[in-house]
């Protein structure tokens, strides 16, 4: 069929599109010479490069440590709220639920730059909150906070009140009525939450940016890398970035046609 | 203790880290250096009024481009058999895992002045253009990085789409052309506004975008911003200003395309049940 054709050609140059640059990034992360855009024979250089560069295995475990902790706060918190969120009346949820959208639909640099403000504020009034990995940690948990929120209230929702109310006619006590019979309940909402915050914590520039005082993310890095002589550890940790991103999403992929099956 | 006040952790935090930063905002844009009241920032936000309308008009651009390019590619998708949409969608969101400055880094070793793609020219016998500081990289840079924000919201509005309406569309006599104007576009429509959304509000803030791809020449609100805080002409009153015009600016464009879109009020019914 003719349109099939149309279709085939369109889907395979937005495809095109989508990942030329990115395959241009990828080869030359293996090319000898420095230069970006001419080809000199194959190396890995880079890669060893980027190994023993401390800057960058720095700015690397911060990253993680931030992302590791940002989203277990934000997911613990978030949870909790939900909890306490259903039962309000219409009106403070209708207000709650509109606060929790303003990180969402803000410009990201609107919301660093109001964090800014609020860190200077702190140390210059009071000599807390001084802008460091501390600062840093508290404003990604502010933004993945709605995040999670928006992912385990709906679940929250689906949940029969009555099966609640029968495991403690059956003798189980609050508390434990809540572990064993809504946290499984709501687990999927959970874990999706904390991987979105997650990933976003991860990604972030622009809200770190302007809050990290000197501490250097991955994303802050790869930033003055850009600003600075250009080298090719750029292109190497593109390529380690896709290549486990790629993996990960696989295995997912994987794990979800054989839970359907 | 009752549950009602479990949320009572989060509502300070959002309190603190939300509510306070964005009446700093509002304080700092009101006054000046010794804390007076005052409407001078709000005067000088004005001076740049030029770099509003380029935001706002490359934003624009970014997103009409997006849309062109990306509700026939979600239209398309939609039409691939199940499971291999799944497939397709993954490959669309991955390059979003990379981060965008990976992403527009890889833009500018393409685009410059001898870049793969004036290499690639010049093989043909095309003299070099310059490509990188320009508007139209800008534009090139907001549209890859934003495409796929375009095209996940409109694939799911038509996704949700029952199919029996089509075939009751073309039972009735209706054409191609018309099952489309009249069927799928108005119920894709909550996608393409989501989608409009998703892909103006980031064009029009972003700075880092039109530093790497549109050099100096090219200033967006984004980067006035930047340089009134962490730049070389240090004045958090007036960069102040010019985040809460900024706020403004996205709130109305949201709330007009809240008003093409009466989704919102049934998801809120069905989900105060």
């Amino acid at each position: 069929m003719k349109s099939k054709l149309i279709y085939k050609i369109y889907m395979s140059l937005a495809f095109f599109f989508l990942y030329s640059p990115l395959l241009v990034l990828i080869i030359f992360s293996f090319n000898e010479s420095k230069s970006r855009n001419v080809w000199s024979g194959f190396s890995l250089k880079w890669y060893l490069k980027l190994f023993s560069d401390k800057e960058i295995l720095h700015a690397i475990f911060n990253t993680i440590v931030v992302a590791a902790v940002a989203s277990i706060l934000a997911t613990i918190i978030g949870t909790i709220a939900c909890l306490g969120i259903l039962k309000l009346n219409k009106f403070s949820k209708k207000l709650i639920m509109s606060i929790n959208n303003i990180p969402i639909v803000n410009p990201e640099s609107v919301t660093g730059v109001g964090l800014m403000l609020l860190f200077v504020f702190s140390y210059n009034n009071f000599k807390i909150l001084r802008p460091g990995i501390f600062t840093l940690i508290l404003s990604h948990t502010t933004f993945c906070l709605p995040y999670v929120v928006l992912s385990v209230l709906p679940k929250l929702r689906q949940i029969n009140q009555y099966i609640y109310e029968a495991a403690q006619d059956l003798g189980c006590a609050p508390f434990k009525a809540f572990f064993k019979v809504i946290l499984p309940d709501i687990m999927p909402g959970i874990a999706s939450g904390m991987v979105m915050a997650f990933t976003l914590s991860m990604d972030d520039f622009v809200i770190s940016y302007f809050t990290s005082g000197t501490v250097q993310t991955l994303p802050i890095a790869i930033y003055s890398m850009t600003r600075k002589v250009v080298s090719p550890e750029i292109n190497a940790i593109s390529t380690i970035l896709f290549a486990v991103v790629f993996l990960l999403l696989l295995a997912a992929n994987f794990k979800q046609v054989k839970i359907y099956k | 203790m009752k549950i009602k006040n479990f949320s009572i952790v989060y509502i300070l935090w959002m309190l603190i880290f939300t509510i306070i930063p964005m009446a700093l905002i509002f304080i700092f844009a009101f006054t000046d250096k010794s804390g007076e009241f005052t409407l001078e920032n709000f005067f000088y936000v004005g001076r740049y009024s030029n770099v509003f309308l380029r935001s706002i008009g490359l934003g624009a651009i970014s997103t009409i481009v997006c849309l062109i390019l990306g509700y026939p590619l979600a239209y398309i998708i939609s039409k691939i058999s199940v499971d291999k949409q799944n497939i397709v969608i993954m490959l669309i969101m991955l390059p979003m895992w990379i981060n965008f400055l990976l992403r527009t880094y890889a833009w500018m070793t393409i685009l410059e002045n001898n870049g793969l793609l004036n290499r690639f020219l010049s093989i043909l016998g095309v003299a070099p253009i310059s490509f990188i500081n320009t508007s139209g990289a800008v534009v090139l840079g907001m549209v890859y990085n934003f495409l796929p924000y375009m095209i996940l919201p409109i694939y799911s509005a038509i996704a949700k789409i029952d199919k029996r309406i089509v075939e009751a569309a073309q039972d009735l006599g209706a054409g191609k052309c018309n099952v489309f104007l009249k069927v799928l576009l108005p119920l894709s429509l909550p996608g393409v506004i989501s989608g409009i959304t998703m892909v103006f509000v980031p064009a029009v803030s972003t700075f880092i975008i039109s530093k790497m791809l549109g050099g100096g020449a090219n200033i967006l609100i984004g980067d006035l911003i930047e340089m009134q805080f962490l730049g070389s002409t240090y004045n958090p009153h007036l960069g102040s200003a010019i985040s809460f015009v900024l706020m403004i600016l996205i709130f109305i464009s949201i709330g007009i395309m809240n008003q093409f879109d009466d989704s919102d009020e049934d998801l809120d019914e069905v989900g105060c049940k």
